[in-house]
């Protein structure tokens, strides 16, 4: 077990140094001149004299790998870059993005599953009921809808229509409602069906007839023997869930102006800010591949039974 | 028993039939578009659905009907291409590394972990960000992540059938690998790979008006429902048709195609 978990260690490190080089490859390959980029987003003009010094300035000029070295250095530092369009670094403004981003994806996670908890259990248990089937239609829909239609749908019906909400989210709780929705209904859907299936999994297990037959109630043996031992297939489900929520979280970002660090790296794209979105890119990158790591021996935790 | 798999194959012809609706209506858009998508008309802004056009107007005066057809091809023409694409370039990797294994499969192999390592949508925006736009970026920048998953299966089938006797007869017969590959081994592992790439057109079809919709896919002014959706919505409280109808076009087309994908899977595993 622990020599499994330092081979994993070791991997997961190797990982994340490739993502730290693609991710300066990736700037490193995109079309324009970072130092032409950096003068005209800043209303400077470019001539060749003014050019070369900005390039010469920035280290533009030296090898590719002295470039990346230096890189992953500061950043093993703190020292993220700065950001081409205000001078500022750009640390600051991954880490405040971050813990906007956090709050609403902890807040849309628990949302959906609020919503998938009950209505997944009740629909194993009640196989092939009408509530069965009303609960799969809604979740396979749920899960079809893009997170951009439903942000609007929903900022149309309970903003406009029914002017529940203020349409802007400001960072406040009130602000934090739609988004954080958004977000949940298509979670909830895919996370509704996986659970139906689990506790469906689980009932016909053995225990559970044998549970019965000794007089214990349906009700508890829903709680204390079937949901617990479904649960450890949760948190599998919801680290599955992990990179659409990031992707999504960038849409719905945009969307309500959460200030959050999806909003702040398409604020980057559409200013070619390239080392704010690479700082985006390589904290996404390494929240992922860490929370699916976690998620693994979580698992084997939760389950001693589980092989790697 | 029997009468399970007859009650699963009328739902995949049912979901085949809608499908090849939709497809049939993406085909024939220019001629079932009532208005010119694209012509603007200063006297017609944000009309309310009426006869002359059904679906209203948009901002510049635009039909919502004519370019919810249209964007109907852009949407589900540029969804058939990236999979078609992703799917002969994962089938063709995945056979090579489960055929000849080696140095080549585990190099492949690594490099498809890694792009499952990251979060294909971030991915996918960092990428179309960076070039800039376009819907040629975003199939690319979604496509980088998209192969693996063929690839993986694909390899994995050819492994399980690359010893049987019949691969075997062929090589004596002097068959070349690629000869081998193409003759025996992909008409045994296309089933499962081309249902795997059915079940990808939902998934696809969200990457790809998610991107538009955040500007990083279709240019305007050529209509694709994301990007309607994303015009639209500043005006949502005037004319909430120009955003509703190319919703309601993008919601009615996911689910049709993730229902034919999950009826096949499901006929698939009642055999």
């Amino acid at each position: 077990m622990k020599k499994q978990i330092a081979k994993r260690i070791a991997e997961l490190i190797i990982i994340l140094i490739v993502l730290s080089f693609l991710t300066f490859l990736l700037m490193y390959l995109a079309p324009g001149d970072p130092a032409e980029k950096r003068l005209s987003s800043q209303g400077v003009a470019v001539t060749k004299e003014v050019l070369q010094a900005e390039q010469e300035r920035m280290g533009l000029l030296r090898p590719f790998m002295v470039r990346y070295g230096e890189w992953l250095g500061g950043i093993m530092h703190g020292d993220w870059g700065v950001s081409f369009k205000d001078d500022m670094p750009v640390a600051p403004k991954l880490v405040s993005g971050l813990r906007n981003t956090t709050i609403l994806a902890f807040s849309s996670l628990i949302l959906a599953l609020i919503i998938s908890i009950p209505l997944g259990i009740a629909s194993a248990v009640k196989k092939n009921s009408v509530l069965d089937h009303i609960v799969r239609i809604l979740s396979f829909i749920g899960n079809a809808l893009p997170n951009f239609l439903i942000s609007v749908l929903l900022m149309y019906f309970l903003c406009i229509v029914l002017n529940l909400f203020p349409v802007v989210a400001d960072g406040s709780l009130q602000g934090l409602c739609l988004p954080a929705l958004s977000l949940a209904i298509p979670m909830a859907g895919r996370f509704t069906r996986q659970i139906r299936t689990e506790v469906m999994e689980q009932l016909d297990q053995e225990y559970v007839t044998g549970l019965r037959t000794r007089g214990v109630r349906e009700k508890d043996i829903l709680i204390h023997n079937v949901f617990h031992n479904a649960s450890g297939h949760i948190f599998t489900i919801i680290a599955l869930q992990i990179g659409t929520l990031m992707g999504g979280s960038v849409v719905i970002e945009t969307i309500f102006r959460w200030p959050g660090i999806g909003k702040l790296v398409m604020d980057s794209i559409n200013a070619r800010d390239y080392p704010t979105i690479m700082g985006f890119v390589l904290i996404m990158g390494t929240i992922y591949v860490v929370i699916n790591f976690i998620s693994d021996i979580l698992y084997h935790v939760l389950d001693p039974r589980v092989e790697y | 028993m029997k009468k399970r798999k007859a009650k699963l194959r009328k739902r995949v012809i049912i979901a085949a039939v809608f499908a090849v609706i939709l497809v049939l209506i993406a085909l024939f858009s220019g001629v079932l578009a009532p208005n010119d998508p694209y012509a603007t008309n200063s006297s017609l802004i944000r009309q309310a659905p009426s006869a002359a056009y059904l679906f209203g107007t948009d901002n510049l005066g635009r039909c919502v009907l004519s370019r919810v057809l249209i964007g109907a091809r852009t949407t589900i023409a540029s969804t058939f291409f990236l999979v078609a694409v992703s799917f002969l370039i994962g089938i063709t990797i995945g056979m090579l590394c489960g055929f000849y294994g080696g140095i080549v499969d585990d190099i492949l192999m690594r490099i498809a972990d890694l792009m499952l390592a990251f979060p294909q949508m971030v991915v996918a925006i960092a990428v179309a960000g960076i070039l800039g736009g376009g819907l040629g970026g975003a199939m690319i920048a979604l496509g980088i992540t998209m192969w693996t998953s063929f690839a993986r299966l694909a390899r994995s089938h050819t492994l399980s059938i690359r010893n049987e006797p019949y691969i075997t007869a062929a090589r004596l017969q002097g068959k070349s690998g690629p000869q081998i590959m193409l003759t025996h081994i992909m008409p045994n592992i296309l089933e499962p790979v081309l249902i795997n790439a059915l079940t990808q057109i939902g998934t696809t079809m969200i990457g790809i008006s998610g991107l538009s919709f955040l500007g990083l896919g279709v240019v305007a002014p050529q209509a694709e429902w994301g990007s309607m959706i994303s015009e639209a919505r500043a005006y949502i409280q005037i004319a909430p048709w120009a955003v509703l109808f190319p919703a309601a076009a993008t919601v009615i087309t996911i689910v049709v195609f993730n229902y034919l994908g999950d009826a096949v899977m499901e006929y698939r595993k009642a055999e």
